[in-house]
């Protein structure tokens, strides 16, 4: 009874040097929501842009059937028109016009050669009706958040009369009522007889939606697990994906820790474009040689904005407070000044903060440390290469050499090419931004090896995180920041989602309110 | 993954690597240029494109476009461009003419003392440097983009450059003066003559000898040290036929110039500053931060690099270079005219896109360049001997450049 809408087989494309996929076969039902998993890297993107006619056909081996019949795509357009429409995690939507607008664009609705703003906009509202948005089609996109700006998408994908949705990561940026919402309505879409395939990392929303998962490593299929079987839960869908039971998520360490490495007092900063907002409120806090701190709190409580600040004034201003190294004061004004003292800064976003992605590895690397390779005046370019080659070992970078260009690596290695920048600096703090965001289990746990090795060395860090079981995993104290404010500070024996959650969600008026009690 | 499978693919990796050592695309444009002399050899009435005079003039001719496309390349890596290098060359030149020589009472300039050749040249450079200066303040300190601050610039020199000459040419230039733009190394081939060699300027040879074995074990020195290192090196034999090929090139043109007048001070000061840059762009830390800026400016920011500064001596040292140029041409023409130095600009930019750059920054080459450079100069050259007018030359050269750089994403696509 079950009609495949899909059927990929024996797929094998081939990048210069690398077997992207690998003889992978996919079927999908009629109807059903088909999650598909992996670590970054392993061919998911590269899979569905075959399905999409992002690589035309001709590029890769094997047969797509689509609807029982064989298809040959040699664009996106191609394979919109059969009613197979891909959302991207980055959203391409065109800020500066309307929802409606957007919807449509590409796809006009015209009478004589002329849009009929009348029907588009008429037509644009039944289909936001679909998706559960309720706005005027006449808003700028770029006035809406986020989660609203998933749902116009969507809604574009249905005005295409749309058969076969594929998200790629679409919950990645939404906050948890959002992501609720989105799921809800895949499930009616569901309901309604359309197909979806989505990839995601959030193994919970895949276990809570999808009806099959299918699991990529390494380019090929490793299994596709029936997800109503009561026996497939989410640790059975990590042990597809990372081919070893991870009871254990987090390395485990003893933690040496030793006198206090760094302390910032009273720091204050400001918004750049409102020098009236605060975002960061007298924060005092302190990290010892040899011990991982973490920072949690959720989007837009100053996180970023804190460790920026210190890490030589590189964001806000009117800053004031006062920071100490190993008890000296010390003005961190410039980022120089800042990494000449012992910091370094390891961003959250590494593509647009972090890294230089149309040069190699090598390069990257000695960014931050550059004049080390400095002999008479001039960069020894064999050196670089030399210690380049040691981190690639060390931190097992997936690349063929040092000379391997940064923008085609996977996010994981990324990552792991920015850590090395910054431990070639050598410094004694080291601040680290979001350092497993967007990157695989298997990677994050090389990546958490890495950090403890760090501390083991002697360095303190200090860890900023979203995810709170990671901070809980892997750190020996953590504070709270809710509202540019220290709300908390957690012992490793205290540790609790609860408790840190309810510190971070701490708002103004509670915190006063704590104070006067105390 | 098992462990046959890794060297399989290490093996693919390696072999991945060796021809990744095999830059195409610098190749293809090394390749054109070759061609373009191959062509208007044979088009041209006699040959006379390769005759010792035509290398020569080739050189001279193309000196002061060569010396913009140096500075020009860097700041475009970095992100930038300079809409006024043709008319800061046009002032400097002036300047240089009031320093060096006796100007007119009616310029009313006729106060300034009359310095020495040299004098001159470096104190019109230092004013150069003063007008990047000016150019670097607004563009790193002020943050007011390049494109607006330098077209500005085109129109602020042009016009100082008007005010200075004040409706007049300056003119004649002291013949040390002229020599830099116009002289050759040892024209009279004393040299030549003490060895009993008429017919070829021995001074030319001998410093072609000395350049093409210099350039020899600089290639083979680079190849050890990278071996040493356990680097990926480009295939044994590429490497040879590449290297074997350059040296004959450049034998070649040194041969040909040593039996016209030998060789320009032009080309001497011109593969100076190729060295000098090179050396620069690849090898210091200045060099590496324009690169850094170009590539992903945040990451730069955030890496410690002061990119104030550095956007700032670029444009100090792009002042510089057009200083240079505009001595080279006022010493080749022998007068400095209102007109010098028009659309100079454009030529420089043409070159450095031919030359490999990119148009979003961090990318290009100073001998990518200067190939880019000779192209464009080649086929003006080449259709001038072949009498075509200045009409088919710009239509031609317009597409030269759209075609260079549509191969350049063309071939870019393709090895994604």
């Amino acid at each position: 009874m079950t009609e495949h809408i899909l059927e990929m087989k024996n797929i094998t494309m081939t990048f210069p040097g690398v077997k992207a996929l690998s003889d992978v076969s996919l079927e999908v039902s009629r109807g059903e929501i088909h999650a598909i998993c992996g670590e970054n890297g392993a061919g998911k993107s590269t899979l569905m842009k075959v399905l999409s006619g992002v690589y035309p056909h001709g590029t890769y081996e094997g047969e797509i059937l689509f609807e029982n019949r064989t298809v040959g795509f040699q664009n996106i357009r191609e394979s919109e028109r059969l009613g197979i429409v891909i959302i991207h995690q980055e959203l391409a939507l065109s800020p500066h016009l309307s929802i409606a607008e957007n919807i449509f664009l590409n796809n006009e609705i015209t009478k004589n050669g002329f849009v009929n703003w009348n029907k588009t906009n008429q037509e644009a509202q039944k289909l936001m009706a679909k998706v559960g948005l309720s706005e005027d089609p006449n808003t700028l996109v770029k006035n809406i958040g986020v989660g609203k700006q998933q749902l116009v998408e969507i809604a574009k994908a249905l005005s295409k009369k749309v058969k076969l949705l594929i998200l790629d990561e679409p919950t990645a940026a939404l906050n948890d009522a959002d992501s609720e919402h989105l799921l809800e309505l895949l499930r009616q879409f569901k309901h309604q007889g359309m197909t979806s395939i989505i990839i995601s990392h959030k193994l919970n929303e895949i276990a809570a939606i999808a009806d099959k998962t299918t699991i990529i490593r390494d380019g090929l299929v490793i299994e596709t697990l029936d997800m109503h079987n009561d026996s497939v839960n989410q640790e059975r869908i990590i042990k597809g994906m990372v081919g070893r039971e991870m009871n254990n998520r987090y390395p485990s360490r003893e933690s040496q820790i030793g006198e206090e490495l760094f302390r910032v007092e009273e720091w204050t900063v400001h918004h750049p474009d409102d020098s009236t907002r605060v975002v960061v409120d007298s924060v005092s806090f302190n990290v010892k040689a040899g011990e991982i701190v973490g920072l949690a709190g959720i989007m837009g409580a100053g996180r970023t904005e804190l460790a920026r600040s210190i890490f030589g004034h590189s964001w806000g201003i009117g800053i004031s407070g006062r920071t100490f190294i190993k008890g000296k004061e010390f003005q961190l004004k410039t980022i120089r000044q800042a990494i000449d003292a012992g910091i370094a800064y390891s961003t959250e976003d590494r593509k647009r903060y972090g890294l230089n992605l149309i040069d190699d590895i090598k390069r990257n690397i000695s960014m931050a440390s550059l004049k080390n390779f400095v002999k008479l005046g001039l960069v020894n370019a064999n050196e670089e290469y030399r210690i380049a080659n040691e981190y690639r070992t060390s931190m097992n970078i997936k690349a063929p050499s040092p000379n391997s260009i940064v923008g085609k690596l996977s996010g994981g290695n990324q990552q792991k090419v920015v850590l090395s920048q910054w431990i070639n600096v050598n410094p004694d703090l080291l601040i680290l931004d979001e350092p497993t965001r967007g990157i695989d289990v298997g990677a994050k746990y090389e990546i958490y090896t890495i950090i403890q090795e760090l501390a083991s060395q002697g360095k303190a860090i200090l860890m900023i995180s979203s995810e709170l079981s990671e901070l809980i995993g892997i750190c020996d104290r953590i504070y709270a920041i809710s509202e540019g404010r220290l709300t908390g500070e957690v012992e490793k024996s205290d540790f609790s989602p609860e408790l840190l959650m309810k510190y971070m969600t701490m708002t103004r008026d509670e915190m006063t309110k704590e104070d006067t009690n105390a | 993954m098992p462990k046959v499978n890794e060297k399989v693919s290490d093996r693919i990796n390696g072999l991945k690597g060796r021809l990744g050592g095999v830059d195409l695309r610098q190749n293809a444009i090394f390749i054109a240029l070759l061609a373009l002399v191959g062509f208007f050899a044979l088009t041209s009435p006699n040959g006379c494109s390769i005759t010792p005079d035509n290398w020569s003039n080739l050189v001279v001719q193309n000196g002061y476009i060569l010396v913009l496309a140096i500075g020009m390349v860097m700041v475009i890596i970095a992100g930038h461009i300079d809409l006024s290098v043709g008319s800061v060359a046009c002032f400097i030149g002036a300047a240089s003419g009031i320093l060096a020589v006796r100007p007119l009472e009616q310029t009313g300039w006729d106060w300034v003392p009359k310095f020495s050749w040299w004098a001159a040249i470096i104190g019109a450079v230092v004013i150069g440097a003063i007008v990047g200066m000016w150019q670097g303040f607004w563009v790193a300190y002020v943050g007011i983009p390049a494109f607006i601050v330098t077209l500005a610039g085109m129109l602020l020199f042009r016009g100082l450059a008007l005010i200075t000459l004040q409706n007049t040419n300056i003119g004649p230039y002291p013949d040390s003066f002229r020599l830099i733009g116009n002289g050759f190394v040892d024209k009279e081939n004393s040299l030549g003559h003490a060895l009993g060699m008429k017919d070829y300027n021995a001074t030319a040879l001998v410093i072609t000898a000395v350049g093409v074995l210099a350039l020899l074990l600089q290639s083979f020195a680079t190849r050890r040290g990278r071996i040493k290192y356990n680097q990926v090196v480009e295939p044994r034999v590429w490497f040879l036929v590449k290297n074997i090929l350059l040296a004959a090139m450049i034998a070649y043109v040194g041969v040909q110039l040593s039996q016209a007048n030998g060789i320009p001070w032009t080309l001497v000061l011109l593969v100076a500053l190729v060295i000098i840059y090179t050396t620069v762009m690849k090898r210091t830390t200045f060099g590496r931060h324009i690169y850094a800026i170009g590539g992903n400016l945040h990451a730069a920011v955030l890496s410690g690099i002061n990119v104030r500064r550095v956007n700032f001596w670029l444009f100090v040292n792009m002042g510089a270079l057009s200083a240079l140029s505009g001595i080279l041409i006022v010493a080749r023409m022998n007068s400095a005219v209102p007109k010098a130095g028009d659309g100079f600009e454009l030529e420089a930019i043409s070159s450095v896109f031919i030359g490999g750059a990119s148009v979003q920054g961090g990318v290009g080459t100073v001998t990518g360049s200067m190939v880019g450079g000779m192209i464009q100069g080649i086929l003006g050259n080449g259709m001038n001997l072949n009498s075509i007018g200045i009409d088919f030359q710009m239509t031609t050269k317009g597409l030269v450049l759209l075609l260079a750089v549509a191969f350049d994403v063309w071939s870019k696509k393709r090895t994604k």
